[in-house]
This record gives C-alpha cells, structure tokens and sequence, in this order.
C-alpha cells in the first residue's frame, strides 16, 4: 500500500499542488484525472522525487519513504511518459537500460527483457533501432522498459495521448490485462475519462491542484462532489 | 630547404602536439559544458556568452597573454615553458577548450530536457545519466571534437609566439609553412601545406567514419 500525506507543492511562492491524503492499495490502478493544468504531471513529478515538494510525506507499505536518497528511491519506482522518448539504440537495449542501471548481469538481465517484450507483443521488434518504431510500437517499448524494473509503483503520465484511436484501444486492452497480471500498483494520468475508467478500478479529480473527490469511475460520473468536479466531466466528455 | 627527416619530424610534433592539445581540450571542455547545459548554474547566460567569445579567441591573442605567462619574468616563468612544444600545448588548450566546452554544452541542450526526467525516472544515477546524454549527443560531440582538432592543427599565430618556431624543437608545420613562405621557398611552403592538409583530412576522415556509423546505426 502506498499512501501520500499533505504533499504541497509551491511554484514561483503559488501552491499548485496539495494533496491532503491520498491511498493506493497494492496491485491497484489509479487514475489521476483532471484538466489541463491542474498539476495532475506535478503530482506524478513530485511522487518520482523529479521535483522538490515543500511538505509532505510517501509511505511505502507503513515505512515512510523520506530517509532513503532520491536516487535509492526512484529504483523502487518507474516512470513513463506520454512521449515514448526511447534511447537511440536497439529496442532490446532500451527495455534493459533500468536493468543496466541497476548493475544486473547480462545473464539476468537477457530473459527479463525477453519475457516482457513477448508480454508487449513486441519480440519481433528486438533488434530494431528505437528512432525506426512507430508512435504505438514505441509505447510500447516505453512500458516494457519501465515494467521489465517490476517497480513497487508505476508511474504513467498519459502515456496514450499521442496515440492515434486503434492504437491507443490496442494498448489499453493489453494494459488492462497485463497490470493486474503483474501485480503493478500503479498511478495513471489522463484527462481522458474513457481510458481511466478502462484502466483504473478508482479514479481521484484534481482541479486547480487539489484532490476533489476520490471513487470508483462510475461514482464519481453519477455523483460529482462540487461544481468544478461537474464542470470538468462535461466538458471532457460532454455525457454528463 | 627541408629535407625528409626534417618534415617527417615537424609532422610528427604537429600531429602530437594537436592531438594532445584537444585530448586535454576534450577532458576539461566536456564535463565544464556538461556542468554549464545540465547543471543548477547561476548567471548560465553570462558564462555560456564568455565560452562562446572564447570560442572565437584570436589565436595571436591567445599566444600574446600565454607568452607573458610563460615569459622567463613572467608569473610561470620557473616552469622554462616558453619556446617548447608542451608552450604550444598550452596555447592550443586555451584556443580549443572553449570550442569544446560551447558545442558540448549546445549539444546537450538541444536535447529533449525531459529525457533527463525519463533516465532519472529509470533509476539512473547522475553519473549514469550523463553518460547516457552523452550517448545521445554523441554526433554533435563527435563534431566538437572534429572543430577543436581543426582550430589547433591550422593554427599558427600563438604556436610561433610561444613555441618561437626552433628547428628541430618547436616547429611545426604551419610555422615552418610560414617560414618557408617567408623565404620564398614556395614549393616547399606548398608541399608542407599539402601535408597539412592531408593530416587534417585523414584525421577528420576518421572521426567522420565514427560519427557516420554512430548516425545509421
């Protein structure tokens, strides 16, 4: 279980992040849904310890995580972002390079790969370089490479949103199968209501940097908590 | 007139003492460019603007301010320094390290920033990380190099101040072009600069080869 306590995030003397508490149990998927700009990518910046928080607290599993160094604690997570950004190497280089950083030996480090390009779909694409892929085979490429790490949390930063339709539905149905199967506690960010409510078992709002509500897609879709909340799901999705 | 033995030997020095000055240029001017791109740096602008001057240092300039250094009265004239070829180092250093230090430091941030995000986010140390931008920047670098090698193997004017262009010691192949030109020896000045320019091209041939198969892997 990992939980966030009175995390705050000042820019340029403004709070835009405060997040009083927030909970994610073991194997759960969480999306962070809200709109443009209301600090859903700082909340995941500052869970990847990429940016300094004014305050607060994470706790993995009852053990408070503020002791260990940034580096020893971002080799418990992993992160990927919404443009793939692959290394100019080989797709199998790229998925071991967290593996490599790590200092794993090559005898461990070549059937781990494998397993989770086979998983991906993308063993045929082992040998290539990164900058030949497509938008989707490189996502996918993106995840095997954070997912090959078995992080403690999975850190995803829209990782669909310079997908093309068929190919972002082609993933998510993977994802879907894949992270419960992997046991993958994981926070997912969109502005897309679709893909959180395929993906994620919960979802939490956040609008102008604060956590409005926290529920399951379907509650908060038929019981927003405030009029921001509301604002927000029609004008994403214009069903409500 | 030179005969064999003599050009063989000023090729030879020229060849040393440009390669040893952008090795050096090359361990100081990647990581201060390093530091400069990537690095939590107060008053960037100002310093990156005094590199870039650098970049464009006149080399009689350069050999002007070494010299009163290295003079037999000047701060470092203990060392007897001046009129040899580690002089002619030290000057090509200084005209080379800022070229190094400049297209290291643009390379690196003509990057996508968040790939420094992604590498952190994969558990890369720093030391590890740099070394993986490195590994990107790798074709712009490799030009760095190729420009750093170039300003000291063609230049001239610090290398006669300093080195004082002594036979058998301190003659390289730009001063001895000088000289030879000087002398109205123009065939020889023009076989001397054939020669130049057939060191400069196979060594720039070879870091293209490098660079190249780095590009279509």
């Amino acid at each position: 279980m990992i939980e966030i306590h009175e995390l705050q995030v000042m820019r340029g003397g403004r709070i835009v992040l405060d997040v009083g508490h927030l909970q994610i149990e073991k194997n759960e998927v969480l999306a962070i849904v809200g709109p443009n700009g209301a600090g859903k990518s700082t909340l995941l910046l500052a869970l990847a310890r990429l940016i300094k928080p004014e305050r607060g607290d994470i706790v993995f599993n009852s053990m408070p995580v503020a002791g260990e160094s940034d580096h020893a604690y971002r080799r418990r997570i992993a992160l990927v972002l919404q443009d793939p950004l692959l290394f100019d190497t080989s797709v199998f280089d790229n998925v071991a390079s967290g593996l490599r950083f790590r200092g794993l030996h090559k005898n461990d480090i070549t059937p781990r790969v494998e397993t989770w390009l086979e998983r991906l779909g993308i063993t045929h694409l082992k040998n290539r370089r990164a900058n030949e892929l497509s938008g989707g085979e490189g996502q996918r490429v993106s995840l095997a490479r954070a997912l090959v790490l078995a992080p403690e949390l999975l850190l995803l930063d829209e990782p669909f949103g310079a997908l093309d339709p068929p190919t972002r539905n082609r993933l998510l149905d993977d994802l879907r199968r894949i992270l419960p199967e992997s046991g993958t506690t994981t926070i997912f960010i969109t502005h897309n209501l679709p893909e959180a409510r395929q993906l994620a078992g919960r979802m939490a709002i956040i609008v102008s940097g604060r956590v409005r509500q926290i529920g399951s897609v379907n509650d908060i879709l038929s019981s927003p908590a405030d009029e921001d909340v509301r604002s927000f799901l029609v004008a994403e999705n214009g069903k409500y | 007139m030179l005969f064999g033995s003599e050009i063989w030997q000023i090729t030879l020095l020229s060849l040393e003492v440009a390669l040893l000055s952008t090795l050096i240029s090359l361990v100081i001017g990647l990581p201060l460019g390093t530091w400069l791109a990537l690095g939590k740096v107060h008053g960037r602008s100002f310093l990156m603007s005094i590199v870039n001057t650098g970049m464009g240092l006149p080399p009689v300039v350069v050999g002007l301010f070494v010299a009163l250094m290295l003079w037999r009265s000047g701060p470092l004239g203990d060392l007897n320094l001046i009129y040899t070829p580690a002089a002619i180092v030290i000057a090509q250093v200084v005209i080379s390290f800022p070229v190094v230090t400049g297209l290291t430091a643009a390379a690196l941030q003509a990057l996508d920033p968040r790939l420094r995000l992604q590498l952190l986010g994969l558990g890369a140390s720093t030391f590890q990380m740099v070394l993986m931008l490195w590994r990107e920047a790798r074709l712009p670098l490799l030009a760095a190099l190729m420009a750093a090698f170039g300003a000291v193997i063609s230049e001239v004017g610090a290398s006669m101040m300093v080195g004082g262009n002594i036979r058998g010691q301190t003659r390289v192949l730009t001063t001895a072009i000088v000289l030879e030109t000087g002398k109205g020896n123009f065939n020889t000045a023009i076989a001397l600069g054939l020669l130049l320019l057939a060191i400069t091209f196979l060594v720039n041939w070879a870091l293209t080869v490098i660079q190249q198969r780095g590009a279509k892997r």
